[in-house]
């Protein structure tokens, strides 16, 4: 029986009524691992001599007939953004090759129950939408082995797709977990700003960087979500509001609940195929029993410039700790600044380097309020459009991307191209709201489609229970 | 072309980053292209509006002022490139 392609809760059952051992899943998962791993590259290191040990600890706490919770023994991948107790957390990053962290993630901490079976692949520090601005190397789509798998959550995607891991964490600052998940046809959200901890969560951009769950399916999601929101005195970012039990989400019910399609997601350059899917996902909803209301996000054509300046000025910000100092890589220089520029220009690979620059410009003497401080106030018209639209609705519906898995190498030499890719899911994190991509079929190349429902702050519970329904009518 | 040559060799000595002769004029047409991509923000008249840095209310964190127990000192060092006698070892900052 081939235990690897199963989800957590099948899983967990199979564990609970000793059908299985945890050993047993771990070692059938990492020797799926090792069959298919050459081809997708979906991990940076993979940590099979812990996974085979935790296991062992599982059972043997199972044979005593203690209790295990739902998703103890069971195997994960976790970003390699997300700093891991000894065990290299590198980014995808040269200037981080031999960090070991002295801490773990609270995100990572809350699971360390589950099997780590390794820290997945992603573009450098997060800045990419195709996990090719890795330093190390190229994850490829399970799907179809020439694409991408998206970025840059694209390894915890990919892990998961490809049945080397069971769930996964990625991290999301303008759609990294979505957009994967929408190019690999599983399962991602992310959770209302505040929500999950970033503590130990290598900063990225601050204002909109989120932890969130990557699953075969959302009763899974709602598995991880449930493990990993709360409140952590580490984050003072972190929400202080109270987290429900997600899984009484799963329910299937959308009797009148009210669904805005904004018109501005629907315009051209979506791809016809994801469109007509993403349309067919409203139809469904209807007959289901809500009700889909057409309505206007206005500034959503302000949104990539509005993040692109954002964020690389936070980033810009967050990055100048690594100066060869007190940990990272260093490259000698004569002084102090020399050792820095060195380090810097050597270890950082070109994306990071060119936000970096984007970031210090927009945040330049002259240049900051022409830049930043606009980008800034546009965010505000951004989150009112929001705002406005659910005081009409309770969910938005979208496609996760415009367009379905491309080609690797296809648009590495052109990153605004590559940027734009992010306008359905950018203006997500401008206004801190919670967000999931659900797979909703294939195109006729075989690549899989995802729809994207944003809900209002704090109410993931709602989202689960549309996405939920839709999963079981699909 | 809305910034120099010149401009970018300043905006890298901040970053402390370098940029080589041969890179120089890619790095100049992607960052302005992506500036004039940006530029599209100019067309919204933002006068009245508030500027947000985080997208939902929040504010200062207050916590008892308690001594708890903090990374060992070991342990904070043990990522450091160059370290001595419990400390983190930089190039010479002063003149001699």
């Amino acid at each position: 029986m081939s235990l690897y392609d199963k989800t957590a809760h099948e899983l967990h059952e199979l564990l609970t009524a000793k059908k299985i051992s945890a050993a047993e899943l771990t070692a059938d998962v990492l020797s799926h691992v090792d069959e298919v791993e050459d081809k997708i590259g979906a991990y940076v290191t993979i940590t099979r001599d812990k996974a085979t040990a935790d296991a062992k600890a599982v059972d043997e706490k199972i044979a005593r007939g203690e209790k295990i919770a739902p998703l103890e023994g069971i195997p994960c991948a976790i970003k390699d953004n997300i700093c891991t107790k000894g065990i290299r957390t590198t980014c995808a990053s040269k200037i981080l090759e031999n960090f070991v962290p002295p801490y773990d993630a609270t995100a990572y901490q809350k699971l360390s129950a589950s099997i780590l079976i390794g820290k997945a692949n992603m573009d450098e520090f997060a800045m990419g939408s195709s996990t090719e601005n890795s330093a190390y190397h190229t994850t490829h789509n399970p799907h179809d082995l020439e694409r991408v798998p998206g970025g840059s959550s694209g390894g915890s995607t990919a892990a998961v797709a490809g049945g080397e891991a069971v769930f996964a964490l990625g991290s999301d600052t303008g759609g990294s977990i979505r957009q994967p998940a929408s190019f690999c046809g599983v399962v991602g959200f992310k959770p209302t700003y505040g929500r999950v901890s970033r503590y130990g969560l290598v900063a990225f951009a601050s204002s909109l960087d989120q932890i969130g769950p990557i699953t075969r399916d959302v009763t899974d999601c709602a598995l991880v979500l449930n493990a990993i929101c709360g409140h952590d005195d580490m984050d003072s970012t972190s929400t202080a509001a109270q987290v429900p039990d997600f899984t009484k989400s799963l329910v299937a019910d959308v009797k009148g609940l009210k669904i805005g399609l904004p018109k501005e997601y629907f315009v051209k350059g979506i791809d016809a195929e994801i469109e007509t899917a993403v349309r067919n996902v409203a139809k469904k909803f209807e007959q289901l029993g809500a009700e889909i209301i057409e309505l206007s996000l206005p500034h959503t054509e302000y949104a990539i410039a509005t993040y692109y300046l954002i964020a690389p000025a936070e980033a810009a910000t967050n990055l100048e700790r690594y100066d060869g100092v007190s940990y990272g890589a260093r490259v000698d220089g004569a002084d102090v600044v020399e050792m820095m520029t060195n380090t810097r220009t050597e270890k950082f690979g070109e994306e990071v380097k060119r936000r970096i620059m984007i970031g210090n410009y927009a945040l330049s003497a002259g240049y900051y309020d022409a830049y930043y401080l606009k980008a800034l106030k546009v965010r505000t018209l951004i989150q009112k459009d929001f705002t406005d639209a659910f005081g009409k609705v309770d969910l938005i519906l979208t496609p996760t991307t415009p367009n379905t898995a491309f080609k690797i190498g296809e648009m590495t030499s052109d990153p605004l191209k590559m940027y734009l890719q992010d306008i359905c899911t950018v203006p997500v994190n401008l206004a801190g709201l919670p967000g999931i991509s659900i797979p909703c079929g294939v195109t006729s190349q075989n690549l899989p489609i995802g729809f994207q429902l944003i809900g209002k702050p704090l109410d993931e519970a709602t989202i689960l229970k549309a996405a939920f329904t839709c999963e079981q009518s699909l | 072309m809305k910034i120099s040559e010149q401009d970018i060799k300043t905006v890298a000595s901040l970053s402390r980053l370098r940029i080589r002769e041969e890179e120089a004029q890619d790095v100049l047409f992607q960052l302005n292209k992506i500036l004039t991509y940006v530029e599209n923000l100019q067309a919204l008249d933002t006068t009245n509006v508030e500027p947000t840095t985080y997208a939902l209310p929040m504010q200062n964190v207050f916590r008892e002022d308690k001594v708890k127990p903090s990374l060992e000192r070991e342990l904070a060092l043990s990522n450091a490139p160059l370290k001595e006698d419990g400390y983190f070892k930089v190039p010479r900052v002063l003149e001699a």
